[in-house]
């Protein structure tokens, strides 16, 4: 309709110039609308989540209050719950991982973004690390079993005889338990953090590059004084994000943690994380312990949300100052 | 096509660049070139694009050295050395020889470490302070930052970024500097900024500088190389076509080719 107004308009022209039909305009509208109520439904269905969950653990906080995060004991037989050892063991386990997963996970994308290796090798290798995000989390935590705490027990053995005073050390390694749980959750996060570091490491322009090998820089000095810092937004990012994963992965720490409720500085010491309490106890539980049980994961749910949330405002802080000094 | 001429030259040469083939890959980027550079003097490099001036300049630093590809054959004397010799390091010759670039290209950090960056690289170890203000004063830039030292280096207008990494590259006092259309980027007002700026400079420094602009060379440098690209043998070779003093290049010629180059007859 729209057309044969044009060609009205101007009869006999050859121009081709017409206006968007009626049918463009509707399906650009319908687009529109369909992608901004799909943004909205995502904020909708995390708040359905923490209402219901957080609805469900109501009466559990009511009963408990501020002692479930302070106490020790995990009884349903007594009707005593208290998850501080899995509120520390989640966030223990999951710095061990952050510290060793974000070295490895750094120092790969340097060497993986900065013409170490000709380029074809780079893509082989890229994939294979991307790769780990594709194992299954229970295959990780059959590989900790049968294959890293025998493979970590001599040097864990050796670590406690002859630095047994130190408090990381301090008791033998019993089997599954922090270290290997840590080691594990380490491998799983790597990928997250090398590939958005290697993105953050890439973003940087050609002619900051130039600007630092110009001025006589080694290609040490390049990365570690002008590279990372110029790239430390994104590294952050990467961490945190990694931090966040590590945080909620349940299924490899379920079977590598130890599952045993006590507060404890040891590597070698089994322990327990709230998904990993969550995924063992839920099968079982009562009406009533499930009510517990949501508290405990309201708890999780605030946990990560907090370390994202401190993770986008130190972003947004180290963006606004350039990471300057 | 006549040899490449070098200026007759009775004042000391502090860089003597003799290319013959540079390659980038299989492509034979430039050819045949004499270029001294002559100590506290301002050396242009005028020509068309694709002329390898910027080619030949970037070899004097080795910067060229981080493309994989690029096969230098020919000799760069600096203080006698020979630059591209089995055992120089080519982090070295860039600590020696200065660069700035056609984008400035400050560091994502304060304006005081832009300017310490080289300092810090060579572990100096007397006062940054004072030597920070010195480059910065020997940028003409002193005046516009000294109360914001603290603020990104990113955070500057163009002009002033690319008088920041004047000063960052002359914080270390390296004897040589070379500048690749460093003002290609910025508008009129900071162009003659910078263009003042290199004057002042060679009473201390040796400058090399590629310009797209012959009224800048004309302005600014002692004495001009010009480049062509040389289509005869099918490639697209760069070479020097003659090289002299400014004013004599300009206004006498010697070969048909700048005449016509300099009448803008081509481009």
């Amino acid at each position: 309709m729209a057309a044969r107004k044009t060609d009205q308009a101007q009869p006999g022209s050859t121009s081709a110039c017409r206006p968007p039909t009626t049918l463009d305009t509707l399906v650009d509208r319908t687009f529109r609308g369909l992608t901004l109520c799909f943004a909205w439904l995502t904020l909708l269905l995390i708040i359905y989540i923490f209402w219901r969950i957080g609805g469900t653990a109501i009466p559990a906080m009511h009963k408990f209050g501020i002692s479930f995060l302070t106490s020790t004991d995990w009884d349903p037989g007594q009707g005593r719950f208290g998850i501080l050892p899995e509120i520390w063991g989640t966030l223990y386990s999951s710095l061990l991982a952050l510290f060793g997963g974000g070295i490895f996970g750094v120092a790969i994308a340097v060497f993986l973004t900065q013409d170490f290796l000709p380029h074809n090798v780079t893509v082989v290798l890229k994939s294979i690390i991307e790769l780990l995000a594709a194992i299954p989390s229970v295959v990780y935590g059959l590989w900790g079993i049968f294959v890293l705490i025998p493979l970590i027990r001599p040097l864990a053995d050796w670590l406690h005889l002859h630095l047994g005073w130190l408090p990381f050390f301090s008791t033998s390694l019993s089997g599954p338990g922090l270290f290997p749980a840590a080691l594990v959750l380490s491998i799983m996060i790597l990928p997250t953090v090398a590939a958005i570091s290697q993105d953050a490491l890439a973003a940087i322009p050609a002619k900051i590059r130039e600007a630092a090998f110009g001025m006589g820089a080694t290609r040490w000095e390049s990365i570690l004084r002008v590279f990372l810092p110029t790239a430390s937004g994104g590294i952050f990012g990467a961490l945190v994000l990694g931090f966040g994963r590590a945080l909620g992965e349940t299924m490899a720490l379920a079977m590598l943690v130890g599952n045993s409720n006590q507060l404890t500085l040891s590597l070698f010491s089994p322990a327990n994380t709230l998904a990993a309490l969550l995924a063992l106890n839920f099968p079982e539980a009562s009406d009533y312990e499930v009510r517990v049980l949501m508290y405990a994961a309201v708890v999780l749910l605030v946990i990560t949300f907090l370390v994202n949330v401190a993770g986008q405002l130190i972003i947004t802080a180290t963006l606004r100052t350039g990471g300057s000094k | 096509m006549s040899t490449p001429q070098s200026a007759a030259t009775t004042d000391e040469v502090v860089i003597d660049c003799r290319v013959n083939k540079i390659f980038y890959g299989n492509f034979l980027a430039v050819r045949d070139s004499h270029v001294p550079i002559l100590k506290n003097k301002i050396t242009g490099f005028i020509g068309p694009s694709g002329c390898g001036k910027s080619t030949v300049l970037k070899s004097i630093n080795r910067m060229n050295d981080l493309v994989r590809s690029f096969r230098f054959e020919g000799e760069i004397r600096f203080e006698g050395q020979d630059l591209y010799a089995k055992n120089v390091d080519p982090v070295t010759v860039r600590r020696y020889i200065g660069m700035v670039f056609q984008q400035p290209n400050p560091f994502s950090m304060s304006i005081y470490e832009n300017v310490a960056f080289g300092l810090r690289l060579a572990r100096y170890k007397g006062d940054y302070d004072a030597r920070v203000e010195e480059a910065l004063k020997g940028a003409a830039l002193w005046d516009e930052v000294k109360d914001k030292l603290k603020n990104n280096g990113m955070s500057l207008s163009g002009g002033q970024q690319q008088r920041l990494c004047i000063a960052r590259a002359i914080a270390t006092r390296p004897p040589v500097i070379l500048m690749d259309e460093p003002a290609s980027a910025l508008d009129p007002i900071a162009t003659r900024q910078i263009e003042e700026l290199m004057v002042e400079l060679k009473k201390d420094y040796t400058v090399a500088i590629v310009t797209h602009n012959m009224q800048q060379a004309l302005r600014v440098a002692d004495k001009t190389a010009f480049f062509a690209v040389d289509i005869s043998r099918g490639g697209r070779t760069g070479y020097l076509v003659e090289m002299g003093d400014t004013r004599e290049l300009f206004e006498n010629p010697r070969e048909a080719l700048t005449r016509e180059y300099l009448s803008g007859e081509f481009s």
